[in-house]
């Protein structure tokens, strides 16, 4: 699992840029909720599709983007990393330089406005790392909004800080202890809080995920990533990119750096999972993983969403592990799933232990420190680069900043250090 | 004509209302769950649900969730299901309509699961998660074995769907008292009763009312509108609260005769 890093050569399928009506990318995605969601969805779509080309609202959101977030993000040219990989150039697109730290802010912006929009005053939201509860606690502020997240019991535990951040921000932050008590059962119960109380409320969903028009939309707010990223990389190096990484939970900062560059036949793409702690059902959150009693590599519904689906043979969600909050989520967003099939891009993992060596390195070489999810980014970059030519250039998202995560790793030290002197 | 319809059929040349129970297969066993099926049957159910335990019911509220955890912590899967059934089948002939989450049915295969439910004594499939538009395949591989397929209505869905709703349904119109997960409320809206009026007014097949009926002047105020009432949560309700009890199925039909006394 998770070793071989070089892409597929020869890119020839049919690449499907826009879903169907339907809010499909071949058989992934579509719409699959309880009757009474698909009205507020079906306004939702109408709404989206409205202000997608309008160009009062493009200017709202970017304006928001530049002033308010601080965008453009640097690209930055990761030497020592580089040096230290021996090979290919690697760059940072510095997502965590954004306001509230993680690529988040960015569909937070653009979903806000549509809730303004559609005079929905209360605003809920599902959190895994708690960057996008952040994000959307920050906004809601922002436009003065009442604000609920919805985060799993676990997860409040690792992440302690920005539970703390979301509260100073004025949302109210709802425990989930429903069954694994991480981002799977918080998504549950935010969909349970929208379909009681439709009327009034926005589902202001953070990855590419759940039922049309959600992966759709939420790709197009953060496909800023990738236009800032390509316009970028030219002016520093005087062509595209060779390799394009980022880590996927649902998927919304890989599918965000990818989309702008995905008629560019040459520019590769490589989306690293979870590999959490070993590839038995329940370690992992690698839906691609083919591997027998893995619980990967199935086809299913979860969520309003068809995608690839971690889950046994009769069609019980699998529980997930990984040492990110943020990763640790049993489905994908669809369009990664035809991304995958369609050889467009490849999906590997990196382990618990991979992301941490990771989350080192960064610290150490570049004087970064990533979140626990990017930096399952970082290690497959390395290995990528060192197989690659000195004039290659690979672009990692740095989706997110790592201060949430460093109780967690000062944690893990200490159990190491713990282990050692036994 | 499905054995559904003949039931509406005989209920409205009886003149009276229908009553439809629900309870979770595999809560809290196998063996309770085909008991229960039994007894509620002749305890005057015109129709019983029965659930499909899935790991993740983002329609269901707490009482449904948690019946659905202990099945599966029982290691129940949806050919159990369907093997308590049909054994409760051989000692009724009440119609039973499975309701599920798509993601159980798909993993087992829909040709195979039309086939097998048909045999097994099911007489529709209602899936919560699954909506029309979804559907095209589904629905065409229920109707050639013969099973139908059942679809929610709610008080969001506009006049458009309902139409659609109609046209794609067999059986019967369940119709969703408001918006919401299952679950018991303290009072029922006006929504529900505006709803099936809609519904009337695009299709002339039979509408039960569910989510939140818990109580037999609930039921009774459904009657007066609607073809039948389901009755969920309380029932499961019911039963959790009599967990160990020896007679829990007899305690358990008592109270589900209890909401339908008035028929």
């Amino acid at each position: 699992m998770g070793n071989k890093e070089e892409v597929s050569e020869a890119v020839s399928f049919d690449l499907i840029i826009e879903p169907d009506e339907r809010g499909r990318w071949g058989e992934y995605g579509g719409r699959y909720v309880p009757e009474t969601l698909v009205a507020p969805l079906e306004e939702l779509t109408n709404e989206f599709f409205a202000v997608r080309d309008d160009a009062g609202f493009q200017l709202e959101f970017n304006e928001l983007l530049e002033n308010f977030s601080g965008r453009p993000t640097p690209l930055y040219h990761a030497r020592r990393l580089s040096e230290s990989a021996g090979g290919a150039n690697i760059f940072f697109k510095r997502e965590d330089l954004s306001h509230t730290g993680s690529h988040k802010i960015n569909n937070a912006l653009g979903q806000v406005l549509l809730a303004r929009r559609m005079k929905k005053n209360r605003v809920i939201a599902e959190t895994g790392a708690g960057q996008h509860g952040v994000a959307t606690a920050t906004v809601c502020a922002m436009f003065n909004l009442k604000c609920v997240i919805y985060m799993g019991a676990e997860d409040i535990r690792r992440q302690a800080l920005n539970v703390f951040r979301m509260k100073l921000l004025g949302a109210e932050v709802v425990s989930v202890e429903a069954g694994t008590r991480t981002l799977k059962d918080a998504i549950n119960e935010a969909l349970r809080d929208w379909v009681t109380n439709v009327h009034d409320t926005y589902y202001l969903l953070g990855s590419a995920l759940g039922p049309h028009p959600y992966p759709l939309m939420v790709r197009e707010f953060q496909s800023v990533i990738g236009r800032e990223a390509r316009a970028q990389i030219i002016a520093q190096t005087g062509r595209l990119p060779d390799l394009l990484v980022a880590c996927v939970g649902g998927g919304s900062n890989a599918i965000g750096l990818f989309h702008p560059f995905l008629r560019d036949e040459n520019v590769k793409m490589l989306g690293v999972e979870a590999g959490g702690r070993g590839s038995e059902q329940g370690e992992h959150a690698a839906r691609f993983n083919s591997g027998e009693g893995s619980g990967g590599n199935r086809i299913g519904v979860l969520q309003g969403t068809m995608s690839y689906v971690l889950q046994d043979s009769h069609g019980q969600i699998a529980a997930t592990h990984s040492v990110s909050a943020g990763l640790d989520y049993a489905s994908i967003g669809p369009e990664h799933a035809f991304l995958h099939d369609a050889k467009r891009a490849r999906y590997i993992s990196a382990s618990d232990e991979e992301a941490l060596r990771g989350f080192k390195l960064c610290a150490e070489l570049e004087g970064i420190i990533p979140a626990l999810e990017t930096a399952h980014a970082i290690v497959p970059a390395m290995r990528a680069a060192s197989e690659m030519p000195r004039d290659a250039s690979i672009i990692v998202n740095l989706s997110g900043r790592g201060d949430k995560d460093v109780n967690t790793v000062a944690e893990i030290m200490r159990e190491d250090v713990a282990h050692r002197d036994k | 004509m499905s054995r559904i319809t003949r039931t509406f059929n005989q209920l409205k040349t009886d003149g009276r209302g229908g009553f439809i129970p629900f309870i979770t297969a595999g809560d809290p066993d196998l063996k309770t769950s085909e008991d229960l099926i039994v007894a509620l049957a002749r305890s005057g159910a015109d129709i019983i649900e029965v659930g499909v335990p899935f790991s993740d019911p983002v329609a269901d509220g707490v009482v449904i969730q948690r019946a659905s955890e202990r099945a599966l912590r029982n290691g129940v899967t949806l050919g159990d299901v369907l093997a308590c059934i049909a054994a409760a089948q051989k000692k009724i002939g009440v119609p039973v309509v499975l309701f599920s989450y798509f993601n159980p049915l798909l993993q087992y295969g829909v040709e195979r699961l039309a086939c097998d439910a048909r045999r097994a004594g099911v007489d529709g499939i209602l899936v919560t998660d699954l909506i029309p538009e979804e559907a095209v395949e589904w629905s065409r591989i229920l109707s050639e074995h013969e099973l139908d397929p059942i679809y929610l209505v709610a008080p969001t869905t506009s006049d458009a769907r309902l139409k659609l709703i109609a046209e794609r349904a067999r059986g019967f119109i369940y119709a969703v008292s408001r918006a919401g997960v299952t679950g018991a409320r303290e009072a029922m809206t006006h929504d529900a009763e505006s709803l099936v009026e809609r519904v009337r007014g695009v299709t002339d097949l039979p509408v039960a009312v569910g989510f939140g009926i818990s109580t037999a002047a609930q039921v009774r105020d459904v009657w007066r509108y609607a073809d039948a009432a389901v009755v969920g949560s309380a029932i499961v309700k019911e039963i959790e609260a009599c967990a160990g009890d020896d007679d829990l199925v007899g305690r358990v039909s008592a109270f589900a005769g209890g909401l339908s006394a008035d028929k």
